[in-house]
């Protein structure tokens, strides 16, 4: 498994395509709570795979006022057929060109495979990594995690 | 390790002795083909495993992506609110390829409960918050997909075939003696 970072590292900073047309700066997100889920590829064929289990939990992030953002080096057009099938309400980001570029940057590269690994990490609003993991690539990890370090943040 | 965050309780719909050595909690959805797969195994493990065996569904309904799973999940609510949770369980599961809220009012016309009363509860959502509740313990405990099972409070992240979850289940009550 990756030597992901961890807490107390400032989050490093990135720009990447969220559709299309569109780039997403982590520094936009500066002020509240982000969520990055970086995850090995879109399309896993089970129901409430990670991605889509995130999404029924999205107002309990919400509750934190935090931003969920998930990370695969899959592309964007893939991406958009991935979210709009799963109905997905939060951005996912293409790590695609250089591939794995952002995964690298936070340790959550996967060299042998070319993907990245399940790796989460809760930013707080000025920007610090606060909590980290990684998961066996074949464990999905669930969102308790994420929540326990959301609740640990100062108000 | 992902732990049972919230205990079994009073609440809780079970089946079998509260002091078996073992307790199984699953976090289901109705709609879930995985979990519909996974029914008649937890009906095989109750066979072999008799009183060593307690067994325990709570609702996960991934809500985005099945259309039917809360409707499914109030109904078996309602039906508990009658003495008929593991009827309407049960049904439910064994006529997962065809759920719909017609179809829920049908068995529940089969358990002899009043239809009407039902519509009227999955209208006012009389039984989301209970609902809402199974589901947000859940969250906290590390439910990662449907069906996700707890063994005495343990996460059980292997496969759930009826081979994997006996071997895991037998270990438990070996250690338990």
């Amino acid at each position: 498994m990756s030597n992901i970072l961890s807490a107390g590292t400032p989050a490093p900073e990135f720009t990447l395509h969220v559709t299309p047309d569109q780039m997403l700066s982590l520094k936009e997100l500066r002020g509240r709570p982000v969520i990055l889920a970086f995850y090995p590829a879109d399309w896993s064929p089970v129901c409430g795979d990670q991605m889509a289990l995130y999404n029924e939990i999205l107002p309990e992030f919400h509750r934190f006022n935090a931003e969920l953002i998930g990370i695969s080096v899959d592309g964007v057009w893939c991406h958009a057929a991935f979210s709009r099938d799963r109905k997905l309400h939060f951005p996912l980001l293409a790590d695609f060109e250089p591939k794995g570029a952002v995964s690298k940057l936070y340790g959550a590269f996967r060299d042998k495979e070319g993907i990245s690994e399940r790796a989460l990490f809760v930013i707080d609003k000025k920007g610090t990594i606060t909590w980290s993991y990684v998961s066996p690539i074949a464990v999905n990890p669930g969102a308790d995690g994420i929540l326990e370090a959301l609740e640990s943040l100062p108000k | 390790m992902a732990t049972l965050k919230v205990p079994v309780g009073p609440a809780d719909h079970s089946q079998g002795p509260a002091d078996a050595p073992v307790t199984l909690v699953e976090y289901g959805d109705y709609e879930c083909s995985h979990c519909g797969h996974a029914y008649p195994i937890v009906k095989a493990l109750q066979k072999k495993l008799g009183k060593q065996l307690r067994f325990v569904f709570r609702n996960f309904p991934l809500r985005e992506i099945h259309p039917n799973a809360e409707a499914a999940a109030e109904t078996a609510e309602f039906a508990a609110a009658h003495g008929k949770f593991w009827d309407m369980h049960d049904l439910i599961f064994e006529n997962q390829n065809s759920l719909s809220e017609q179809m829920l009012g049908e068995l529940a016309y089969r358990l002899t409960l009043d239809r009407q009363a039902l519509r009227d509860a999955l209208r006012s959502g009389t039984f989301a918050e209970r609902v809402e509740e199974d589901f947000s313990s859940g969250v906290r405990s590390g439910v990662n997909g449907t069906p996700t099972f707890f063994i005495n409070s343990q996460r059980h992240d292997g496969d759930f075939e009826l081979e994997t979850l006996l071997r895991t289940i037998q270990k438990m009550i070996q250690s338990h003696k």
